[in-house]
């Protein structure tokens, strides 16, 4: 074990937030650590794509441009490590392939960004079943293809990404399944158009799709995938109960996204629940500061609200350790960014919208469903404990095990708490959260504690009678 | 960082396997064919890779003796993964 280092600032997470708050505060004098699980910075957004097989891309350039300047930058980086345990004060302790390691700072910027929500069905825990995100990865990441005949299903644009990533790969669409309406999409149109390069991006996918002659089942909706050790079969239905069966092998779906906010819950910041914003997200000042005094939150983490306004985030919160760190900061470059960061918010609220979790989805979900993955809890073992009169959501999982497993809840949580809102009739705010708690990721005990021999533990001299 | 085209052999149950070198075990698993990864512990159902990040667990099964996350971790010549061993 080796004595924690100093900092004046730690950054948690890599992506475009974490990415331009190091840089930010490396530029201003201050000694930075940014640290992350992933082998390289980007975040999900800007994953290194997979060198030669992928052509240079518009959002890998912002990756490649991240990375080039981390690299020539003072930061330390920290990189493929686990980050385990955050406490007061903070402190951060993490595993890496090195080892264990603490470090301290007076100020903790947390850029933990999203993860999917997946609205639970029969089979969705199949193999070959996964999220949106997840096809991203394996397409930008990896080059690779989530199967030969994929249906591409849920909400959002994330969508037609995907559905255009894998024709561009030369694989087959099936279908896409679009939860919203055309209509829905037209009526977003003018609050897309603020951000003209992202609509043309955006519309560019859709076209594509469109122009293969991939079916794209505007309000419909997925109810079943089925299969024996794989998908080889999804049922889809539309808004007027049309079924319809259609084989696959690989299914990749996605309901939103929920943001990340084990750090600030796990340090007891103020959170409120912001449903367009993709749920809890923690109380910030313009300064993207939270209740707890040198803990800022950034990114999608605090709230969905896209790449563009991450990066601006970022640079606005380590602009304010600088200055609570006495270096000066121009009022000018802080009024550029605020204006930045609200012009943004026309487009981000508009994809947030899309993006965000609907009751009457989880109102939907069958009694012999699973909602919780990890530990195999359907919706009827939650509903029996509410009925059994448990409305605590904490004590809903201490009976029924759902969230226990080891994802830790991130993947049923916000489902459980739209379950338990419905079920005792109360409102999201009401039925709140699960409390954070340490370790933050599940981690080997062997590795967090190393080798020793008995002969390094520390005795302490015995007390003189 | 070279990263080439080089097929290499895994150990999957005590079988050999072909998979591309490049990536994550999961995802060159699941390129070979190969989805379902483990049984999930209460109801024995049929698990793979869900999320590709690190956040959901489903992919963590026995690589070289150590219990990791197979979107975690690269693939790497003469690897020995066991399937479904993790409760």
């Amino acid at each position: 074990m080796t004595f924690p280092q100093r900092f004046d600032l730690i950054v948690l997470g890599a992506g475009p937030a974490g990415g331009r708050a190091a840089l930010t505060a490396a530029a201003a004098g201050l000694t930075v650590i940014l640290i992350d699980e992933q082998s390289a910075a980007g975040g999900q957004v800007w994953r290194k794509p997979r060198a030669e097989r992928v052509p240079a891309r518009t959002d890998g350039q912002h990756g490649e441009g991240l990375r080039a300047a981390l690299d020539a930058s003072d930061v330390t980086l920290a990189l493929g490590r686990r980050v385990w345990s955050v406490t007061e004060g903070f402190r951060v302790d993490s595993l890496g392939p090195e080892g264990s390691m603490s470090c301290v700072a007076d100020h903790l910027i947390v850029a933990t960004g999203a993860h999917e929500r997946v609205i639970p069905f029969p089979g969705w825990t199949m193999p070959g079943v996964m999220g949106l995100a997840a096809a991203t990865i394996l397409l930008k990441s990896e080059s690779r293809l989530p199967g030969k005949r994929v249906v591409v299903a849920g909400r959002g644009p994330l969508m037609a990404q995907v559905a255009a990533g894998i024709l561009a790969k030369g694989g087959r669409v099936v279908a896409v399944v679009d939860q919203m309406r055309l209509t829905g999409w037209l009526g977003a149109l003018p609050a897309l158009a603020t951000q003209p390069r992202l609509l043309a991006q955006g519309g560019g996918w859709m076209g594509r799709v469109l122009a293969s002659r991939t079916p794209w089942l505007f309000n419909h909706r997925v109810v079943e995938a089925r299969g024996a050790d794989r998908v080889s079969e999804i049922v889809v239905t539309s808004a007027s109960g049309d079924r319809r069966a259609l084989s696959c092998d690989a299914l990749v779906i996605g309901d939103g996204l929920v943001p990340g906010t084990e750090v600030p819950r796990l340090l007891s910041a103020r959170m409120w629940f912001d449903r367009l914003h993709g749920g809890w997200i923690p109380e910030l000042t313009a300064d993207f500061e939270t209740s707890v005094p040198g803990l800022f939150c950034v990114g999608d983490g605090a709230g969905i609200r896209g790449a563009l306004q991450a990066g601006t985030s970022g640079e606005l919160a380590a602009l304010a350790v600088a200055r609570q760190l006495g270096r000066k900061t121009e009022p000018a470059r802080l009024a550029r960014l605020r204006r930045a960061f609200a012009r943004a918010s026309c487009f981000s609220d508009a994809v947030a919208a899309m993006l965000s979790g609907q009751t009457a989805d989880v109102a939907r979900i069958g009694p012999d469903t699973i909602v919780c993955r990890c530990e195999d809890v359907s919706r009827s073992e939650i509903d029996a404990a509410m009925a059994e009169g448990i409305r605590d959501i904490n004590q809903i999982k201490h009976v029924t095990r759902c969230g226990m497993g080891p994802c830790q809840g991130r993947m049923c949580g916000d489902t459980v708490q739209e379950l338990v809102a419905l079920g005792s009739r109360r409102s999201r705010e009401e039925v709140g959260a699960w409390t954070g708690r340490p370790p933050l990721r599940p981690v080997p005990l062997g590795d967090l504690v190393g080798s020793f021999d008995y002969g390094d533990i520390p005795v302490p001299e015995p007390a003189p009678l | 960082m070279q990263e080439t085209d080089t097929s290499i052999e895994l150990v999957l149950d005590g079988q050999p396997i072909r998979v591309s070198a490049h990536g994550s075990v999961a995802g060159a698993l699941l390129e070979a064919g190969v989805a379902w990864l483990r049984s999930s512990p209460r109801a024995h159902g049929p698990r793979g890779a869900f999320c590709f990040m690190g956040v959901c667990q489903e992919c963590a099964i026995v690589i070289d003796g150590r219990r990791q996350q197979a979107c975690l971790v690269t693939p790497r010549a003469g690897m020995t993964i066991e399937r479904g061993g993790v409760r």
